[in-house]
């Protein structure tokens, strides 16, 4: 095995200064009744090329966005991943290095966190962040969980136009997390301020994304409003991609801002492995999950990066811990960091801007109703069918063209809508072709 | 060195991008972003320049031994890399219907059938993020599996050698704990189980072998003793690099587990992330799996949403597929010689702890499996050295420190686990230095007082940056800490899993 660089003159040697005769006898302490007697059936070992060989032939039976022109959305994004994140994942350093408990020993990757929490907290307008978490669905979960801590309060709102799974994850914590959830209904395709308001009375927490499943703009600064006057912490569910031109969540009086991270320099991978951020203001920061990293001198004087605020965490304070997080997805953050750090403010504002025009655009060629007429977008917005969106999508699909998504999989009543995603990979001459499959 | 803002120039950028000749709708005013955040504004080469200038101040296990125990830092073939960005993998967006993602999920079956067989049991998710979600998974379906049987069950024990995300995911799990001590040759401690156990004990979350890097001799009694309760009993997978082929958490009589793509299937480290936290049933408990299911039919792989028993969604999708494609690739290219892998992991820790232990005291003397605990009790009673010490001038020879002050029953602890990839001389020089370094103790402590001394920094305020808080940088209000007083202080327990 090619991994393995004992040699069997290694081997011999080995087991003479251990003073056994053989490998089987160092296991000695496991029952004969719990060994395994024959071999793992296991199919059998796959040389390099073999491997990349087989490899191939599976992904191959995948329709990538290569060699289909996709619409798809929903959560997911087609963004551009620039040639410079590659830069960070070839260094190895980077890809095999352990969480940095001994500081000294990674104060590259340190210092790399502690630029990406800067990053993230100027995106969200928040005063601190973590190292991340697992997805855009998990730190809703953990935004629930910080907040009935905080709050004392067990039941947690969440819009019916925050993405269904998003809200699918908070509810299969709830039961351990002592939590009840409540969904507020859409009106139109966005939520209804004073419905939310009266549904946050006792409540330790409002979810809403914004802009929002359907692609909607959400009356952000009012729904937080709402929260905060029933005493519940407003969390708004955020596109990174969106905040060079939407304002910040900690503007308009947010505690805490979450997200997936994928569309900021990540691959669509089949859904993962990417980052979720969640974002707090001050108050909130003994409460954070996960790894968060300080700056701090060492004996002379340098300025140096570590793991802090540790007493937050389960290999310090256990079953008293804030979260049971361990591993997270630090490289992926940091291709998000690169991502940003390619982008710099003015790159972040023209791609949102060029989402978005392409997006109005799109809306114009196609032809078909608006779902949601009244209500302004970003980068994705519904249109009627008027028919199953999953036909539609099917006929498509044999014309080279992934539509977009099927709203009926998640809302009953939506099943002949279809929600279009349009990244600043597409073209107007690809919304053309868009519009000609869609077309009558 | 300096941050990636303090290199930033108003006007530079590095990206590209595409424009058109389309208006672009207005945002109503108050949704606008009214300042713009403050990215860092660099040219291209200069952005290359300062992560390179980060990566060579990071030490991965490319860059040399890392001996960290229970994390099991194991080479990362570079294959593995290759293949999962062929553009089927990449490329594919996790709406795509099914018939647009055969390769995906006959890959996550084949995943699922091999890990099935690896830990003995019946059915896997692939959906946890990381081993610690696993096993926040495996206590929800511990839930819904008594749920379901109308039981009603309280608690969950987790050993005092546990790793310290077994008794947070009980407090998250909503779960009240219960510690079970060990007894003096390192196993569970079968009295104080046996009177800890009640019908109110939903199970027990073990490591086996345990965080001592110690097979428990009376897992059978252990598992007879918790099933005879109606209890179940979970297996936390941090240490299955020990007995892949070899034993079966399945066979011992554990219920659910969880793996470690991370560790046991060399989905590379990330400094952090990505890992993934696959959970492994008996059938009974298979209904209350996440959902979607990745099935065969007969006409291909499908996802099942359809199983109403189950407690939901984890994460999004399917899982971290990335994870997936690497450490299905990282299996193949074993085959059944997976076994042998854990064989010479077994194999490298017992060599390492034969050399050792003239030098460094053994707390519990017995064949390790393939990690192993030693104690710096001596050397600090003796001559003041720490563990902590112990781990810093080790740097100063090129290796990255092993665990230490955990497992926490073990004092000035130092957990070593070299896994089945080095080279015996490199187990050879990581002996002399661990050799090195007690004589050091010996003769001039104070080299290991002040270790270590080739790094780019030295020994960090811990203290100061927890009380301080200074968490991103503050732009025009940044903070300079060099001003204030600083002491070498480390808070002990450095270790997670």
């Amino acid at each position: 095995m090619s991994h393995l660089s004992l040699t069997e003159r290694d081997r011999s040697e080995m087991l003479a200064a251990i003073g056994v005769d053989s490998i089987e006898e160092l296991f000695v302490d496991i029952p004969e009744r719990l060994r395994l007697r024959r071999p793992l059936a296991l199919e059998p070992a796959l040389s390099e090329p073999e491997l990349v060989r087989h490899l191939e032939e599976l992904a191959g039976r995948n329709v990538h966005t290569g060699r289909e022109l996709s619409f798809l959305g929903a959560g997911m994004y087609d963004h551009y991943v620039p040639a410079v994140v590659d830069a960070l994942l070839a260094r190895g350093e980077f890809l095999t290095a352990y969480t940095p408990y001994q500081p000294e020993m990674s104060q590259g990757v340190l210092q790399a966190i502690f630029e990406y929490q800067t990053v993230i907290c100027e995106l969200t307008g928040m005063d601190v962040t973590n190292a991340s978490g697992y997805d855009g669905t998990t730190v809703a979960a953990d935004a629930c969980y910080l907040a009935k801590g905080t709050t004392g309060r067990s039941k947690v709102v969440v819009t019916e136009a925050t993405s269904p799974q998003v809200r699918q994850v908070v509810k299969t914590y709830a039961p351990g997390f002592g939590l009840e959830v409540i969904e507020v209904p859409h009106r139109d395709g966005v939520t209804d301020p004073e419905e939310l308001r009266s549904a946050a009375e006792g409540a330790a927490c409002v979810v809403f994304q914004h802009p929002n499943f359907f692609g909607c703009l959400e009356p952000a600064p009012e729904l937080a409003a709402a929260a905060n006057d029933a005493g519940a912490l407003p969390v708004a569910h955020v596109d990174p991609l969106s905040l060079g031109v939407l304002e910040a969540p900690g503007a308009y009086g947010c505690a805490l801002a979450i997200g997936e991270g994928q569309g900021a320099g990540n691959p669509l991978s089949y859904g993962g492995p990417h980052y979720g951020f969640l974002a707090a203001k001050t108050e909130y920061t003994r409460r954070m999950p996960g790894r968060i990293i300080g700056e701090t001198t060492d004996v002379d004087g340098r300025r140096g990066y570590v793991l802090t605020l540790q007493t937050r965490e389960q290999h310090i304070r256990r079953e008293k811990a804030t979260s049971n997080i361990t591993t997270n997805q630090t490289l992926l953050a940091l291709a998000g960091l690169t991502y940003l750090s390619w982008l710099g403010p003015d790159g972040l504002r023209e791609v949102g801007e060029t989402c978005m025009a392409l997006a109005e655009y799109a809306k114009e060629r196609l032809d078909l109703p608006l779902a949601f007429p009244q209500q302004a977008t970003f980068k994705e917005f519904a249109v009627a069918v008027g028919r199953p969106a999953k036909e539609v999508i099917r006929a498509a699909r044999a014309q080279g063209v992934h539509p977009g998504y099927a709203l009926g999989r998640d809302y009953a009543e939506l099943d002949d809508a279809l929600l279009v995603a349009v990244t600043e990979k597409r073209t107007p001459e690809d919304i053309d072709r868009l519009a000609e499959v869609l077309g009558p | 060195m300096k941050l990636i803002f303090e290199k930033s120039q108003s006007g530079r950028r590095a990206s590209s991008l595409p424009h058109h000749d389309l208006p672009v709708p207005e945002i109503p005013e108050e949704l606008r972003r009214s300042q713009p955040p403050r990215l860092p504004e660099v040219a291209e080469p200069e952005l290359v320049r300062h992560l390179t200038a980060l990566a060579d101040r990071t030490f991965g296990i490319d860059t040399g031994f890392y001996p960290l125990g229970s994390c099991t830092m194991k080479h990362n073939p570079r294959v593995n890399e290759r293949v999962v960005n062929l553009p089927g993998f990449r490329d594919l967006h996790p709406h795509q219907e099914v018939e647009g993602s055969q390769g995906a999920l006959e890959l996550m079956w084949r995943l699922q059938e091999i890990l099935g067989e690896v830990a003995g049991l019946d059915a896997v998710s692939l959906q946890p993020a990381a081993g610690s979600q696993g096993e926040l998974t495996g206590l929800m379906l511990m839930r819904a599996y008594f749920a379901e049987r109308g039981e009603e069950r309280d608690t969950v024990m987790t050993a005092d050698t546990a790793h310290g995300t077994n008794p947070a995911s009980v407090t998250m799990s909503g779960y009240k704990l219960q510690k079970v001590g060990t007894d003096d040759r390192g196993n569970l401690d079968l009295d104080d189980l046996r009177s800890k156990v009640t019908e109110r004990t939903a199970g027990l979350m073990l490591t086996n072998p345990s965080t001592l890097g110690l097979f428990d001799e009376h897992i059978e009694e252990v598992a007879r003793i918790f099933h005879d309760a109606g209890a179940l009993l979970y297996y936390d997978g941090a240490n299955l690099n020990a007995v892949c082929g070899i034993s079966r958490p399945g066979d011992m009589g554990f219920d659910i587990v969880h793996y470690n793509l991370h560790k046991t299937f060399s989905q590379p480290h990330g400094g952090g992330g990505p890992g993934g936290g696959p959970v492994a049933v008996r059938s009974e408990l298979e209904p209350f799996l996440p959902v979607p299911a990745v099935v065969r039919r007969a006409d291909g792989f499908d996802l099942d949403f359809d199983r109403p028993l189950s407690i939901g969604k984890v994460r999004g999708f399917t899982g971290p597929f990335g994870v997936f494609v690497r450490a299905y690739a990282f299996i193949r290219a074993y085959g059944p010689a997976l076994k042998e892998m854990s064989e010479v992991a077994v194999l490298n820790a017992n060599y390492l702890l034969a050399r050792l232990r003239t030098a460094y005291e053994l707390p519990f003397d017995r064949l390790p499996m393939h990690e192993f605990v030693l104690s710096a009790r001596a050397l600090k009673r003796e001559h003041g050295v720490t563990a902590l010490d112990v781990a810093k001038r080790l740097m100063d020879y090129g290796f990255h420190p092993p665990t230490i002050y955990f497992p926490l029953i073990v004092p000035e602890a130092l957990m070593i686990e070299p896994t089945e990839t080095e080279a015996k001389e490199t187990l050879d020089a990581f002996v002399e230095a661990m050799l090195a370094i007690a004589r050091e103790a010996e003769v001039t402590p104070a080299l290991l007082k002040e270790a270590p001394h080739s790094r780019p920094v030295r020994r960090l305020d811990e203290v100061k940056a927890a009380k301080r808080a200074v968490v991103k940088f503050g732009f025009d209000e940044h903070p300079d800490l060099s001003l204030e007083p600083s002491e070498p202080r480390a808070l002990e327990a450095q270790k997670g899993a």
